[in-house]
């Protein structure tokens, strides 16, 4: 159905927009006037008023019609005296009985007096749908209509309209992000209602599992997340010992050495490397580097587990790469060339230059650029998911299994599970911990990359 | 008659395949003031960078004749940039400080030069190098400020003390005050007359005023070609080009 009536819509504004221009035009001409806006801008204006009354009411149908059917064949259920019923279940069969009427057989005439009660009102909601977005659209086009005299700035309301769409776009994501801030929040207060926060932070305890049935011989669980914490930091310093050296080489090399030819060859095949999906670094990190790492640890006597944080990091480490090499390159290249040209012309070379002038003058970028990378690690879960395993273990040996927040969010929420016990919550309590830390990570190299940017426009 | 600093022989260079300079020829004498003047893109600050190698740092820019300096060819392959520039300073159009210490600004060739062995040394080169500057008794209470707070006279200063803290024979100069005002621009020319006694200078300015006030030898590009050169009061007064005469009285440019 609604379908059609984005169709009628369509029709709608279209037929709003050529009635906006003649309308206009036959105007002017009465008053022998020339229009204040070319005649378009009236069409517009016509057409904006048609449109999103129009949107308006399609979305809120969308999103209630549904809902509400529902709710009004439930309250008019004829309940049977005696038997239970599942809300949920029932409205299925229901809906199911309305579809297709070959399900009728062998259901309860309450059920299908119900069901044929849901049709007709459907049809109803279908119907009132259909006359009340035409006669919202005419209305729209009749005020706007009003307005149509040669004597009205019709460009400047529309470019008030224009401004007013461009704020609720980007509205948008700032609402969303604020409501996915609001459901962290809350889904984690639900878990720390039930596991103590200081548990949580401070225990160095990770057993997620609690008996979800009665007589189920779990053990009671326990939600100290400071081995996940600590997994997370090593694979973290890990990925760090192997992207910051690499990439601010290569950066280096890229900003001051490489001549133009290779700049312009080499630099976007780095940013290959950060278009390769996760999943592919994460069976590249399994199958080739945890083997070699495994065989590396025996060979010099370390007992290494067949995934460990040490093929994850440096996998990770790899992926983070064009981060540090792009936003650093890009930061020494801002270096003015002024400062370049002082220390060459005072007979410094090339490599004094850079240690001693670029490096000191680059420096808030480039840290600013870790930074952003550091967040952009911690947050990686494929990776992780794949080669650091999912063991909770406290260690600082690398050669270990270790888990990480990314990991444990995924555990907890695999499988058909209600968001009712700690171990599905949990889920949450580490998503707004990792949110917290990746948020000021991001906000303090901000500050620092804008900073920095300040000192040399 | 003194002796010849510089000596350049049919010097053309080339930015890609734009040729900017045609065969420039000139002698410039030892602890002289020798201004190239012009009208904007005729070449004298590329003449100007080909004296220290700094065109090297354009990718594009072809370099060809030659230009010896105390006799030794340093428009070559072998030529040690490095020890050129320790002997050959520059101060650019515009001060470019380092974002360090005013101290620290200047003490960065020595350092580098490892032309001292003591921080004491090290201290007195960096006093002596700005008070030859003039700016000593400016900052000597603030060494340890960055060089970028000081105003834009001073920061010019700066950045000659800084070029003759690794003590070069001959310090060029890229339009030195073109982003000064008039009172910062007469402590700098002042400065320009003194240094005069040790250095041979040579500077690229667009102001006549200036190029009449501080030098002695004057040379005038146009177009990538050296039309004229001589005493400055020649060319200011009775030049024999009748482009040169065009060009110091308004007439273009």
């Amino acid at each position: 159905m609604f379908f059609w009536s984005l169709v009628l819509i369509a029709v709608g504004i279209f037929s709003s927009f050529i009635y906006g221009r003649s309308r206009i035009k036959l105007n002017s001409k009465k008053q022998g006037t020339k229009s204040k806006s070319l005649p378009n801008y009236y069409a517009q204006y016509v057409l904006m008023w048609c449109l999103f009354p129009a949107l308006i009411v399609y979305f809120s149908w969308a999103i209630f019609q549904e809902q509400i059917i529902q709710n009004i064949v439930i309250s008019n259920f004829e309940y049977i005296e005696g038997a239970v019923y599942n809300e949920g279940l029932l409205l299925a069969e229901i809906r199911n009985v309305a579809n297709n009427p070959s399900f009728a057989d062998g259901k309860s005439i309450e059920i299908i007096n119900a069901a044929s009660h849901y049709s007709s009102l459907r049809q109803i909601s279908q119907i009132s749908f259909y006359t009340s977005i035409i006669i919202i659209m005419l209305l729209g086009a009749l005020y706007a209509s009003q307005k149509l005299k040669p004597d009205f700035h019709a460009q400047h309301t529309i470019e008030k309209y224009i401004q007013y769409i461009l704020i609720f776009c980007s509205s948008v994501a700032i609402f969303t992000t604020i409501g996915i801030v609001f459901s962290l929040i809350f889904e984690s207060l639900r878990f720390f209602a039930e596991v103590s926060i200081f548990e949580f932070l401070f225990s160095t305890e990770w057993y997620p599992f609690i008996p979800i049935r009665e007589g189920q011989t779990a053990a009671e669980g326990s939600f100290g997340a400071v081995p996940i914490f600590a997994g997370t930091f090593l694979v973290m310093v890990v990925a760090m010992c192997v992207a910051a050296p690499l990439g601010l080489l290569t950066a280096i090399y890229l900003a001051e050495y490489a001549s133009q030819r290779v700049r312009k060859i080499v630099k976007p095949l780095l940013e290959i490397l950060a278009g390769i999906p996760t999943i592919v670094y994460g069976f590249f990190a399994f199958v080739s580097v945890a083997p070699f790492v495994k065989a590396f640890g025996q060979s010099i006597g370390i007992d290494a587990s067949p995934t460990s944080a040490l093929a994850a990091g440096m996998v990770m480490g790899v992926m983070i790469i064009p981060f540090i090499s792009s936003l650093s390159d890009d930061v020494i290249n801002s270096v003015p060339q002024s400062l370049r040209e002082a220390s060459l012309g005072i007979g410094a070379n090339k490599a004094e230059t850079i240690k001693k002038v670029i490096l000191p003058a680059a420096l808030p970028g480039i840290v600013g650029a870790f930074l952003l990378a550091i967040s952009r690690a911690i947050g990686e879960t494929m990776i992780v998911v794949v080669a650091a395993g999912t063991a909770p273990n406290l260690t600082g040996n690398p050669f270990e299994n270790v888990t990480t927040v990314t990991v444990q969010i995924v555990v907890a929420l695999i499988g058909d599970q209600e968001f009712d016990n700690p171990r599905t919550l949990s889920a949450f309590a580490l998503g707004l911990v990792l949110f917290v830390i990746t948020l000021f990570l991001n906000i303090i190299a901000l500050q620092i990359v804008k900073r920095y940017r300040e000192r040399y426009e | 008659m003194s002796n010849s600093k510089i000596l350049a022989n049919g010097v053309d260079v080339y930015y890609g395949s734009k040729q900017a300079l045609f065969g420039i020829s000139m002698d410039i004498k030892e602890k002289e003031v020798t201004a190239l003047i012009g009208p904007s893109g005729c070449g004298k600050s590329t003449f100007l960078r080909c004296i220290n190698r700094m065109n090297d740092l354009i990718e594009i820019c072809k370099v060809s004749g030659s230009i010896k300096v105390d006799n030794q060819e340093i428009i070559s392959e072998k030529t040690d940039v490095v020890s050129l520039r320790s002997k050959i300073g520059m101060v650019f159009q515009k001060p470019n400080p380092f974002p360090k210490s005013i101290f620290d600004n200047v003490a960065y060739g020595p350092t580098i030069h490892g032309l001292v062995d003591s921080k004491n040394e090290l201290e007195e080169i960096v006093h002596s190098s700005l008070k030859k500057a003039g700016l000593f008794d400016e900052v000597k209470d603030r060494l340890n400020e960055p060089g970028t707070s000081l105003s834009g006279g001073q920061q010019q200063r700066l950045c000659i003390a800084r070029a003759i803290a690794v003590n070069p024979e001959i310090i060029l100069m890229d339009e030195p005050c073109s982003a000064l005002d008039p009172i910062a621009t007469a402590i700098i020319e002042e400065l320009i007359d003194e240094l005069r006694l040790n250095y041979t200078i040579i500077i690229v300015t667009h102001s006549m005023q200036q190029a009449a006030r501080v030098s002695q030898k004057t040379c005038f590009f146009h177009l990538g070609e050296l039309i004229e050169t001589g005493e400055t009061n020649k060319i200011f007064t009775n030049p024999d080009n009748t482009k040169t005469q065009d060009y110091i009285t308004g007439r273009f440019g």
